[in-house]
Formats: structure tokens, C-alpha cells, sequence
């Protein structure tokens, strides 16, 4: 017996490695896919789907146009460490499947995109946060982070008694830096005396700062022990660790990307939350789906911004709606921002 | 003698074989446990590999993976281990690929400068660890893992746009700009919507052929594998250690610096924040499945290759894509252990046959004593 297995697995594993060594046979893996009814898909970006964060929004708009749109939905997560030629692959196969339209979660997706649409002139290609490839059949979803960003400061510099605010950033990666300079220059522009403590988790390709909480939970200690009052962190999961550390000190969190009062993960410490800046990639996976559906894909740079409520700030928690004059500030600056009286750095 | 060798070879191949059927023994278990069909993944994963596109993607990652074990094999004939190949070869491919972006040159001279510039920058970077342990002893596990952490701070910093990167228009990413196209490495095209394979995997495949003549058929080889085997046996007859040690460190550094460019110059042209990472911890493995010898390690990095690419599409059929890394982790446990049961196997055989041999030989020789 022992020996049959044994034979068994050397066949198995020779004919594996013959399989990879001649790469001749005429199929590709994409002529495995299948017709259907309408089907969209998404390729997540690193951490794939139970971040709590930003690829559970795209997760969020995928199953909305399941519900309502009645389309088959497909999902494909990233391998850590993988190259541009792991996510052409990825977006190939999703594309000849018949997924309209296949949507890459996350900047890393561009040189990929780039390679991939021109293959498929009648597939709608949309990608999240870039702007910088562009095509026919690409759509560019970009959100005006420094604006939610920006009215997040405002609020944490009402609010600051210490004068001392936080802000934790995942990894620094230019993207993150947009809600630093926001945060940065909302708090200054409301009150120039309250100090800011910006603070990064982790340098890129090190993306542990978006998934590790511990490394949010020190970052805060950090800070709290500096004598802020208001954290705020755009860190995706490690962000829940800082909410932990500053709701046990009994200080304020503003959250990121969804409205983290409402998320059942952190229900323990939603009283602290005071607000979320939110960023509706649910919506807009569901417009995009949409619009493919009715025939009229989206194409092109499709931003979303405080005008469009496509960024903003939450309301879910009564004691921060409580704060009236905090909320008018807010809203002051919204308008100013919309109205193009204010205009907000993308770069600290 | 034949038969020794013959031996010798049977019970090189037991140990990886029996290592990967209790790998896939156990995968299995964990498949079952997990309430599973045990063998369905399997089969998906080979269909998955039947595809010509697939197919390309393991041969392109296996030459990758193949450079970064070899580096690592490097280290480990000389009984260094190097686990600083992951900064080197992302520092080295940083490197090369911003002063490959500053130039341009005819053709085959921009690639050779890239290629020379990264196997320096992993050589200094191996370098290091190799100056430290042989001046202060510093272990070169730790200081290469130090380095690692150092590395990636240093290309973070060096990226930035204020230094020697860029933020292309509307991207959120960041590069060190576009190598232009003479410094590309052609690839072997594999017919239509397969892609075309790395030329640098078959530079990688020459590395093997190197590194196998260099250690077993040079001077230099066989010091190596003597200071390895026995440091002060070594010095007793007349090798520098030290100057070993050095040496072999900033030649497993430059071979880790080419770890990177199959990728930089067959596909990417550029280093940006989405740069493969993490390729030196799995030559690691690499290394310790094939035992340092350039077939075995060949084997194993298709093999690994294959476990990666192959399991992408599991996803697509309710299985986790995980699959595959339980098993990578399972095959670098049960190599440790299985290893060592055919070495204490080797040498129980071997002693027998000794003692065989000189009952034997003892037995011919009163034969020819009653003869006299």
C-alpha cells in the first residue's frame, strides 16, 4: 500500500513539473469559461475581502447589484507578493469568462488594466483609484479623499480639548497622503494652534499597516501618551487596533473609507467614534455595474467627490450630531468646499 | 563504486519524495477536517496547469524563484544562511532599475549595465552581513534579517518622489520611471493570448549550470564546500576561512541581485510599490526542498511555481486558493523531517555494507590463507 501511494505521487509530481516544463498545448485557461447571464467581477486588492475596509465596500456594491440588478457576481483575490503578470492573468480570465464589467480594486491594478483592455474592446474595465491609465473601455474611479479628509480636521479641531490631534496612516503611500494633508490642513484652517501628530504604520511594500491592528493599537498608545484627544486613522484593519486603544482611554476615533460606527466588528467601541470619513466605493461598484447593464458604460475619469456625496463624513453617532456647533463648522466648510472657495492639497 | 552512486542517488530522491507525499498526505487531512472534497482541488489545480498561459507563468515565476534559491544555495553549501536574499533583490532591482531609467544605451549594453548594477547592489547589501560576521562575528542570520527591515525603509525613502521616483499623472503609485525599450530583455513568445516567456529565465537556467561547475568542478568550489563541511578542517589545510565566508556572501548577494529581473526586464521596465516582494523567503524553501543541488532545486522551484500559479483559479470554484500555501508550508516541514530519516537511514546502510564488505573481505582472505 505504502508503496502504491508512494509510485503514485512520483507519477503525480513528474507529470506536474512535465505539464509546467513544455509549455506547448494549444488551450489557454480562458477558453474554459462559460455564457451566461449578466456577470460582473472584481479583483481584490492586497487583504482581499473581510478587511473591514476598502474591499468589503467593493464586496458591498458587487452583492447590491446582485440583489438588485440580478447579475451573477465573481470575485478573485490577489496572492501576496504576486507581479503585474499574476494580475494580467487574473483579469484575463475574469474578462473571456464574460464578466462586463471587471473591475480591479486598488492602484496596483493600472499596468494590468493597461495590458488587459485593449484585448477586450467590448469588456468595461474600471479601476479604483487611478486615474492614470485610460482607454475607451477603462473607467477611473477616483474619490476626493483630502476633501472628507479635510472636513475629519475640521471636526477634530472643534473637538480637541488638549489641543492635540492624531493621525495614524496604514502605509505611506502617496494615496494615504491625500488624507493626511487633508486632515492636516482642515485642522489648521479651523484652528492653527492645535497641534498634529501624523504617523505611519509601515513603509511600503510592507503592507502590514493596513492589516495588522496591533501596529494601530501601539501607534495610538503613542499618541494618547503624547496627549492627543482625537485620532484619526486611515489604516483599513490595523485602524481598528487604534480605535481599541483610544476608545479604552476614553478619547475620540474618527474613522475611514465605511461608516465604522455602524460595523459590527467594532461595536464594542462604536460610543468613541465620533465620526467616519466615508468613501463610497460601494456605490460606485454598483453605478458602474449599472450603467454596463443599461448599456451605457461608464468611461473615462469618474470622480467622486464631496459635491457628488461620493466622499463625506458620517452621522451616525448622536453624541457627535449633539455637538451643534461643531456640526455647523462642518457643514460651513463643505459648502465652501463645493462652492470651490476652499480648495484642498492632495500632498502634505 | 557504480552501485554506491546508484544508492546514493535513490536516497537523495527519497528524502524530497517522501517529504512531498506527507506534504500532500497531510493537505489532504486538513481538507477533510475542513469538510472537503480531499481531491477535488487537486484536480483543479491540474487542469488549471494544462493551460498553455498558466503553463508560461510557472516557467516565468519558476526562473525567479530558480535565482533566489540558488543565491540562498550559495550561502548554505557554505553552511551561511543568508536570509537577507528578499532586501537584496529588492534593493538590487530598485537600483537597476533607476539607473536603467537614467540611460539609454544600444541594446544589449543597457541590459548588461542593469544587470551588472544589481548583482553590485546585492553583492554590497550581502556584503554587509558578510563584513560583519567575519570582523565582528556577528551572526549573519540576524544581520541579514536587520538588513531585510533596512532595505525596504531605504527603497521607501529612495522612491519617494522628492528623491529618485515618480508619481505618474492620476496613479496613486509610485515608480522609478520607465527603463526605455532597449534595455528590455526579449522574450520567447508562446503564441497567441499565452505571453512569451522571460529571456531571463534562460539566464537563470544558465546561473544552474554555473554554479554547478563552479562547485564541483573549480578550486574555489571544492574550498567552499570544505569550509562548509568543517571550518577549521579548512583552515588547517591552508583555506582563508574568512576570506571564504566574505566571498561567498557577496556572491550569494549578486546572485540574489539578479532575483529581480526576470521580472524588471521581461515585463514590469519599472520598480514601483507593487514590486513582487517576498521571493527570497521562498527560495529559501526552494533551497531546502532540491538540497542545493541546481537539478533539485530546478525541480523545486517548478514545483512551487506550479503550487502558486496553479492555485489562482481554485477561487473560481468555491476552494480557498490557500490550499496551496498550507502545502508549501507542510513540504518545508516534513523536508526537515524526512531528510533526516533517510540521512540516519544513508547511514545505517552504509555502516551495514561496511561491515558487510569486511566480512567479506575477511572471509576471501583466510579463504586465500587456507589456500596457502
Amino acid at each position: 500500500m505504502r508503496r502504491i501511494t508512494r509510485i503514485a505521487t512520483v507519477g503525480v509530481a513528474s507529470a506536474a513539473l512535465a505539464l509546467s516544463a513544455t509549455a506547448c498545448g494549444g488551450k489557454t485557461s480562458s477558453d474554459a469559461g462559460s455564457d451566461g447571464a449578466d456577470k460582473a467581477a472584481i479583483a481584490y486588492d492586497i487583504g482581499g475581502r473581510g478587511d473591514q475596509s476598502f474591499n468589503d465596500a467593493a464586496y458591498a456594491g458587487l452583492a447590491k447589484a446582485e440583489k438588485d440588478l440580478d447579475i451573477d457576481g465573481n470575485e478573485a483575490e490577489p496572492s501576496d507578493g504576486e507581479s503585474d503578470a499574476d494580475k494580467v492573468q487574473r483579469l484575463t480570465e475574469l474578462a473571456r469568462a464574460g464578466n462586463n464589467p471587471v473591475i480591479g480594486v486598488g492602484f496596483a491594478y493600472a499596468p494590468a488594466i493597461k495590458k488587459v483592455a485593449p484585448k477586450f474592446p467590448k469588456t468595461t474595465f474600471g479601476i479604483i483609484d487611478d486615474a492614470s491609465v485610460t482607454g475607451k473601455n477603462i473607467a477611473n474611479i477616483v474619490f476626493n479623499e483630502e476633501q472628507g479628509s479635510y472636513l475629519a480636521g475640521v471636526a477634530a479641531a472643534k473637538v480637541t480639548k488638549t489641543k492635540t490631534v492624531g493621525f495614524i496612516g496604514g502605509v505611506e503611500t502617496p494615496l494615504i497622503k491625500k488624507f493626511e494633508a487633508g486632515y492636516i490642513q482642515g485642522v489648521k484652517d479651523t484652528d492653527p494652534s492645535v497641534n498634529v501628530l501624523p504617523q505611519y504604520l509601515t513603509q511600503p511594500p510592507n503592507f502590514d499597516g493596513f492589516s495588522k491592528p496591533d501596529l494601530g493599537k501601539a501607534a495610538a498608545q503613542g499618541q494618547l501618551d503624547k496627549k492627543a484627544d482625537v485620532i484619526y486613522s486611515a489604516a483599513g484593519l490595523a485602524g481598528s487596533g487604534a480605535i481599541e486603544a483610544a476608545s479604552k482611554a476614553g478619547k475620540w476615533n474618527i474613522g475611514v473609507d465605511s461608516d465604522q460606527y455602524n460595523q459590527a466588528g467594532l461595536a464594542n467601541y462604536k460610543e468613541s467614534i465620533l465620526t467616519s470619513v466615508t468613501k463610497d466605493v460601494e456605490d460606485s461598484v454598483f453605478n458602474l455595474i449599472k450603467s454596463v447593464q443599461d448599456g451605457k458604460p461608464q468611461t473615462g475619469e469618474i470622480r467622486y467627490g464631496l459635491d457628488k456625496d461620493g466622499v463625506g463624513l458620517s452621522m451616525s453617532n448622536p453624541a457627535f450630531t449633539e455637538m451643534k456647533d461643531v456640526i455647523a463648522a462642518v457643514d460651513k466648510a463643505k459648502q465652501e468646499i463645493i462652492d470651490g472657495k476652499i480648495t484642498v492639497k492632495t500632498a502634505p | 563504486m557504480k552501485k554506491f552512486d546508484k544508492d546514493r542517488l535513490i536516497l537523495g530522491l527519497a528524502g524530497p519524495v517522501l517529504a512531498l507525499v506527507v506534504a500532500l498526505a497531510l493537505t489532504t487531512v486538513v481538507l477533510l477536517a475542513s469538510g472537503r472534497n480531499p481531491f477535488e482541488p487537486y484536480r483543479i489545480m491540474f487542469e488549471s496547469a494544462s493551460y498553455a498561459d498558466v503553463q508560461v507563468l510557472i516557467i516565468n515565476q519558476a526562473g525567479t524563484y530558480y535565482l533566489a534559491a540558488l543565491a540562498v544555495a550559495v550561502g548554505f553549501r557554505m553552511n551561511l544562511f543568508n536570509i537577507g536574499v528578499d532586501g537584496q533583490y529588492r534593493l538590487a532591482a530598485m537600483m537597476a532599475a533607476l539607473v536603467g531609467a537614467s540611460v539609454t544605451l544600444p541594446g544589449p549594453l543597457h541590459i548588461a549595465l542593469i544587470v551588472v548594477v544589481a548583482m553590485l547592489v546585492g553583492a554590497f547589501w550581502a556584503g554587509i552581513a558578510g563584513f560583519l560576521k567575519t570582523t565582528r562575528g556577528v551572526s549573519e542570520v540576524v544581520s541579514t534579517i536587520m538588513l531585510n527591515s533596512i532595505a525596504t525603509a531605504l527603497v521607501a525613502w529612495l522612491i519617494l518622489p522628492k528623491n529618485f521616483g515618480e508619481q505618474p499623472a492620476g496613479s496613486n503609485n509610485l515608480t522609478t520611471g520607465e527603463i526605455a525599450e532597449s534595455g528590455w530583455f526579449p522574450g520567447l513568445p508562446m503564441g497567441d493570448g499565452a505571453g512569451e516567456i522571460y529571456g531571463f529565465t534562460f539566464v537563470a537556467a544558465g546561473c544552474g549550470l554555473l554554479y554547478w561547475f563552479v562547485l564541483n568542478r573549480t578550486r574555489f568550489g571544492f574550498d567552499l564546500r570544505a569550509t562548509g563541511a568543517s571550518e577549521s578542517a579548512a583552515q588547517a589545510s591552508g583555506v582563508d576561512a574568512k576570506k571564504m565566508i566574505l566571498t561567498s556572501m557577496l556572491i550569494s548577494g549578486a546572485v540574489a541581485g539578479l532575483a529581480g529581473l526576470p521580472t524588471l526586464l521581461g515585463d514590469t521596465h519599472t520598480y514601483s510599490l507593487d514590486f513582487p516582494t517576498g521571493i527570497g523567503f521562498t527560495g529559501i524553501t526552494i533551497a531546502l526542498l532540491g538540497r542545493n543541488n541546481p537539478l533539485g532545486i530546478a525541480f523545486s522551484a517548478l514545483l512551487i511555481a506550479f503550487l502558486d500559479k496553479s492555485s489562482a483559479s481554485l477561487d473560481q470554484y468555491g476552494y480557498e486558493k490557500e490550499i496551496a500555501t498550507i502545502m508549501q508550508g507542510l513540504i518545508v516541514i516534513s523536508v526537515v523531517v524526512s531528510y533526516e530519516l533517510v540521512r540516519r537511514y544513508g547511514v545505517r546502510r552504509q555502516q551495514q555494507k561496511v561491515g558487510e564488505e569486511l566480512a567479506a573481505g575477511h572471509a576471501i582472505k583466510t579463504e586465500k590463507e587456507a589456500a596457502l
